[in-house]
């Protein structure tokens, strides 16, 4: 065990340092780029004055003032969209009458971006948290929606046939067979939930907050202060990168029967 | 239990056309008895298993348990175990055969219960194990396990060793041998391995192809525990041979 646990601890450094190359020589390449005034700096900024913006906002305190904002938003969203999502998409492969009420409804809704209804949101909610909220419950649900009907039509047959040698009822079947099945899509939808969840807040907040990654993003934009717009950027990505990182531990654990090399 | 199939017949409807895959079945099987049923592959013995098994009807004809007429599983009354083990992936062993459980039963006499199986099929220390932790032979032990602990009066096997290695075959089937003598199980075990019917069987059911039917019952009078190196077993596995290769077919130089 001591040995494979040294193997793995190198691997896991190797690819850490494989990992790191790519983005370490591009931000190298931009700061001796805007050193030497090959770029913009108007526009790109360096890699430099990012850093320094950056620990500005936090002496400032704004800094993470703007990140809970989002995240916030974010959260509530999220578990609205991805409740919704998980009990109508059940209810919708579990009930066959509604399925084929709800499916028409589902093909002609779904193509609509969340983003699009932003507007719409504004116009209906007003410009507070709500509609943000909203727009983000859009974008978590039908990810979620899709993958958790999927994830119980993909029951495999041969199980359910042996839920009927056992004479089990259909609340039994459930529980035992049809939902732990579906748990591994109902887990790919919830993860790609999250990343609409928080593209949607920032696309929102690009519209109309006074707070949030997005706003800071817009805020930067219209100062003309690249600086911020840049800090906003990079939170986002970070941010995201995060919660995946996040998602991915909860999974190992909830899926501990899927082999992890599968994910 | 003592288990008739009576006139069975069944049809399919495939692309439009009436397909018959079982032709007027019968045979009994009398109460704690073993019979193999043998057939090549897309005899429809699959297909007259889950008919016994109360999982499909019989397009004709019927299959009566001490007389009552299957018309859906009775899981008091009959344990099926498939090829594959139908274990649930993210189920330790224990709660794989909880599941088989159908009585309502107080939390103590289920735990009992379930360690009296474990220990039935031998797998003792791996109560908690997940499937995907335990060989071929261990998962369809669990899969035996789940079916026993209803105690069924009958058991249906359908080609359950097929996916084992030889070795692991032969001791499922001394093991499962060994439980029918304790627990007097009336078993009826599909297989396509000639050898495996006549070890196990106290009758061996031929079914002939396109559409299945019975084309001979032979008896197996020979003494258990059975050794398949024995003449006697040779003389058996000839007369099942038969029914599947007849002698014109086998080539000259098997004779000499």
């Amino acid at each position: 065990m001591a040995t494979t646990n040294v193997v793995q601890e190198k691997r896991i450094v190797q690819n850490l340092f494989l990992g790191i190359i790519l983005p370490l020589g591009i931000i190298i390449l931009w700061q001796t780029a805007s050193d030497h005034g090959i770029i913009k700096l108007s526009v790109f900024t360096s890699p430099k004055s990012i850093g320094t913006e950056f620990a500005h906002m936090i002496e400032k305190g704004t800094y993470f003032k703007h990140v809970i904002a989002s995240l916030e938003r974010v959260v509530y969203g999220y578990i609205i969209g991805s409740a919704l999502g998980l009990f109508i998409g059940s209810v919708a492969v579990l009930f066959k009458t509604f399925g084929k009420m709800i499916d028409p409804l589902i093909g002609i809704l779904r193509p609509i971006p969340a983003i699009a209804c932003i507007p719409f949101f504004i116009l209906w909610l007003g410009i507070g948290e709500s509609s943000k909220i909203g727009v983000i419950v859009i974008g978590a649900f039908w990810p979620v929606l899709l993958s958790t009907m999927q994830g119980i039509r993909s029951t495999d047959p041969k199980l359910l046939e042996l839920a009927r040698t056992f004479g089990k009822t259909r609340t039994a079947t459930l529980f035992n067979i049809i939902l732990p099945s579906a748990i591994p899509s109902i887990f790919t939808g919830l993860r790609l939930g999250i990343s609409g969840a928080w593209t949607c807040v920032v696309a929102a907040e690009m519209i109309a907050a006074s707070a949030g990654v997005g706003y800071l993003i817009s805020y930067g934009r219209e100062l003309a202060q690249p600086g911020t717009l840049f800090v906003g950027i990079v939170s986002i990505a970070i941010i995201g990168l995060l919660i995946d990182i996040l998602v991915i531990k909860i999974q190992k654990k909830v899926l501990y029967w899927v082999d992890t090399e599968n994910y | 239990m003592a288990i008739n199939i009576k006139n069975v017949q069944k049809l399919f409807v495939i692309d439009g056309k009436q397909l018959e895959i079982l032709h007027d079945i019968n045979f009994s099987v009398a109460d704690g008895q073993i019979v193999s049923i043998v057939g090549t592959s897309g005899c429809g013995k699959s297909t007259l298993l889950k008919i016994i098994a109360g999982l499909e009807n019989a397009s004709s004809g019927a299959v009566e348990l001490n007389g009552k007429k299957i018309e859906r599983p009775s899981e008091k009354d009959i344990g099926v175990i498939f090829q594959e083990p139908r274990l649930f992936p993210w189920s330790s062993v224990e709660k794989n055969i909880e599941f088989g459980i159908s009585q309502s039963l107080s939390k103590q006499e289920r735990k009992l219960l379930i360690k009296e199986h474990i220990e039935l099929v031998g797998l003792n220390g791996f109560e908690k194990a997940l499937p995907k932790h335990l060989s071929g032979g261990m998962q369809q032990r669990v899969s035996l396990a789940r079916s026993l602990i209803n105690r069924p009066k009958a058991l249906l096997l359908d080609e359950p060793f097929g996916a084992l290695d030889a070795f692991t075959k032969i001791n499922m089937q001394k093991e499962v041998l060994h439980i029918w003598e304790k627990e007097k199980t009336t078993l009826i075990l599909v297989t396509h391995d000639i050898d495996e019917a006549i070890f196990m069987g106290d009758q061996v059911v031929v079914l002939s192809n396109k559409p299945g039917t019975v084309k001979k019952i032979i008896q197996v009078s020979l003494p258990r525990p059975r050794d398949r190196t024995s003449d006697d077993f040779a003389h058996v596995r000839k007369l099942v041979f038969e029914q599947f290769f007849p002698k014109e077919e086998i080539p000259i130089e098997y004779n000499i």
